[in-house]
């Protein structure tokens, strides 16, 4: 992890691994939705729209796992002050917002031909949701302040104090929707799992997962060359 | 010891110099429990099916406003360079004004929950239980709310991004307080809730100091 | 002789560089006195002595042991004056300096409202004060509990000739003791044998390419 402290050899890490990356994901997401749009079989209760979990699944995974490396990334600057770490969690935190939304609107659009409303308070929506607060809630902090350093370490704290509440937030929210079960199943109904759906399953959260990858890599890669522009400005205007 | 007392009671001290203010506070808990009732009609039953939610939104509310006096006046008058040099740990400075806060901005909200009851006529058998939430859930929304105001201490437009850090963190609070008296409504214990919102409130405690310091720490530069 | 020692110093701001390589020495009883343009960083550099700030590079020693190693320790032996006051409108004159000297453990509070003149207004609350007997208050902090090291930034802002007097006493007296003092100011002031720094001099030092982030 230190070693990647030298901007410069991240970058030629990172131009090695690009290419790669893109080919796997592209791979990934393609052999995915092949299997997982014609190939899987259809629910005997859900029938077709049940591939809509194709995608709503492995993007509520993503919008977890982001967080959880958005925490790490969080620890290791405020402990270590690892300087890639604040790029890497100011990059990721719009990508798993987006990840968030899309688990919401697949989520939403899964529900309609089930329970013929655009929403519903499902427990797993629901936490899916307040994630959704709490990255924008991080986002909005990142921002909010003169002095970027300042908003980067500050949305790391929050970002330390949310992993430690989900758990929490979770918890209450599983409980308080057992205490409102109105009559009808309201629970996304994820199928008993059958290896046919689970390869698909597994290809698209991989593929979501590098698609995420790449993408990070990409944005870490050009906010360390619009760095580097600012110091060279920063220099040039100094020397006059 | 003595440094945290002379600190929270400095704290306590200010918030009593300007009561007034703390009554704005309480004025606004009623008038958004008064909103209610004027937006969804005055139907007995359904004001007591909802009363315990509203009751607790709406403190959720009160409490967000006053949030930002725990630091920005002591931010803006130099008080907080002097506090962070005071020869105490800078975990124990939060933890008294976390104190401070809670005695002067939640006890009173705790103090009218039940005239807000009044207004829902809320069952006599409910009383006990809602005072005996809002008592246990109020100090975890001032230590919560007390990370956020150190997080956007000197934030651009901190004032709305506070209730948005915020919010979010409230509702393990907001569920566990509310099911404590819906389940004294239905005749049920309520214990389980009570004792759920006591642990948060006892784990939120020593959390907040340490994620408020390192907060305060940040904004110090 | 215990001599808080600075070697090679640099301090960043906001992402910025504010100057580098600035180095001095300071001894009991001795006082050094800040010069430079605004934003040289002479408020920057009381910061990092009283430790609210770090510093970016190099080392800063009192009697060989690094400033930062035990925080606590090293902000009970010092008095740091910023721009503001810290006065509290709401509260009075006395109760605002008997807030802060009882924390820092000080028992001259009254004997600090009467060197600074403001006795007579000691009931009064802070909000009828006027700005220069709001700095006199502040002042009175560093009578009313003895420390080694003063930092002052700007202290003798607003104040009239008689109280600027009162502030050299003082000054006067503390490092007669043994005490030190560091202030940053544009007027006149500390004894004749004062060390001068001048901030212009420690130009910032730019971060080579290779490193920038």
């Amino acid at each position: 992890m230190h070693r990647f402290a030298n901007p410069g050899r991240f970058l030629r890490m990172t131009d090695r691994l690009l290419p790669a990356c893109g080919v796997l994901t592209a791979l990934c997401l393609g052999i995915g939705f092949y299997l997982a749009l014609f190939v899987s079989p259809p629910d005997y209760q859900q029938g077709e729209t049940v591939r809509i979990m194709y995608v709503h699944v492995p993007a509520a995974w993503m919008a977890l796992f982001v967080y959880a490396t958005i925490a790490l990334a969080a620890a290791s600057l405020l402990i270590w002050r690892h300087p890639l770490a604040a790029i890497v969690a100011r990059v990721s935190a719009p990508l798993g917002a987006g990840f968030t939304a899309l688990a919401l609107a697949t989520g939403s659009l899964w529900g309609k031909p089930m329970w013929g409303t655009w929403w519903v308070w499902d427990a797993r929506l629901t936490s899916v949701l307040i994630l959704l607060f709490l990255y924008l809630g991080l986002i909005a902090l990142q921002n909010a302040f003169e002095n970027p350093e300042r908003g980067q370490k500050a949305a790391a704290l929050l970002a330390l104090v949310g992993a430690v509440n989900l758990p929490i937030i979770k918890f209450s929210v599983d409980w308080w929707n057992t205490l409102h079960q109105p009559a009808s199943v309201t629970r996304l109904g994820v199928p008993a799992i059958h290896s046919s759906m689970l390869w698909p399953l597994l290809i698209m959260a991989a593929g979501f997962t590098l698609y995420f990858l790449t993408l990070l890599m990409l944005r870490v890669k050009s906010e360390i060359l619009a760095a580097r522009i600012r110091a060279l400005k920063q220099a040039a205007t100094a020397r006059d | 010891m003595s440094g945290f007392l002379r600190i929270a009671g400095r704290d306590l001290q200010l918030a009593y110099r300007a009561r007034g203010e703390a009554l704005l506070a309480v004025a606004f808990f009623l008038l958004v429990a008064a909103l209610f009732p004027l937006a969804l009609g005055p139907e007995p039953r359904l004001l007591t099916r909802i009363a315990p939610g509203i009751l607790w939104v709406a403190a959720l509310f009160a409490v967000l406003l006053s949030l930002d006096r725990i630091f920005l006046a002591d931010r803006e008058d130099g008080s907080l360079d002097l506090l962070y040099l005071a020869p105490l740990p800078l975990e124990a400075v939060v933890l008294a004004k976390i104190l401070a806060h809670w005695l002067s901005s939640g006890l009173p909200l705790v103090v009218c929950g039940p005239l807000i009851a009044l207004l829902y006529d809320l069952p006599a058998a409910a009383y006990p239980v809602l005072l005996a939430a809002l008592l246990l859930g109020t100090p975890a929304l001032s230590a919560v709310g007390a990370v956020g105001a150190a997080l956007t201490l000197g934030a651009r437009r901190g004032g709305i991004l506070l209730p948005l850090l915020v919010l979010p963190l409230y509702i393990p609070v907001l569920i566990f307080g509310v099911a404590a008296i819906d389940a004294s409504l239905l005749g049920l214990s309520p214990r389980p809730q009570l004792l759920l919102l006591a642990a948060f409130a006892l784990a939120s405690l020593p959390l907040a100091t340490v994620a408020g310091a390192a907060a305060l720490r940040q904004a110090l530069e | 002789m215990s001599a808080i020692v600075a070697n090679d110093l640099a301090c960043q701001r906001g992402g910025r560089p504010v100057f580098s390589g600035l180095g001095f020495s300071l001894s009991a009883g001795q006082c050094l006195l800040l010069g430079g343009a605004n934003g040289s960083g002479k408020s920057s550099l009381l910061r990092i002595l009283a430790g609210l700030l770090p510093c970016s590079a190099g080392s800063l020693t009192w009697d060989g042991a690094a400033l930062d190693q035990d925080p606590l320790h090293h902000a009970g032996r010092l008095h740091y004056l910023g721009h503001l006051d810290a006065v509290k409108p709401a509260l009075s004159v006395a109760e605002n300096l008997a807030f802060w000297a009882g924390l820092q453990q000080g028992r001259h509070g009254e004997e600090a409202l009467l060197h600074f003149g403001l006795a007579r207004l000691a009931g009064e609350p802070a909000r009828r004060l006027s700005a220069g007997q709001r700095r006199r208050l502040a002042l009175a902090r560093l009578i009313a509990a003895p420390r080694e090291l003063w930092l002052l930034d700007e202290p003798s802002v607003g104040l009239d000739a008689a109280s600027r007097e009162k502030l050299e006493n003082a000054l006067a007296d503390h490092l007669a003791g043994g005490g030190r003092a560091v202030i940053a100011t544009h007027q006149e002031l500390g004894p004749a044998q004062a060390g001068r720094l001048d901030l212009n001099a420690f130009p910032p030092r730019h971060p080579d390419r290779e490193h920038a982030w």
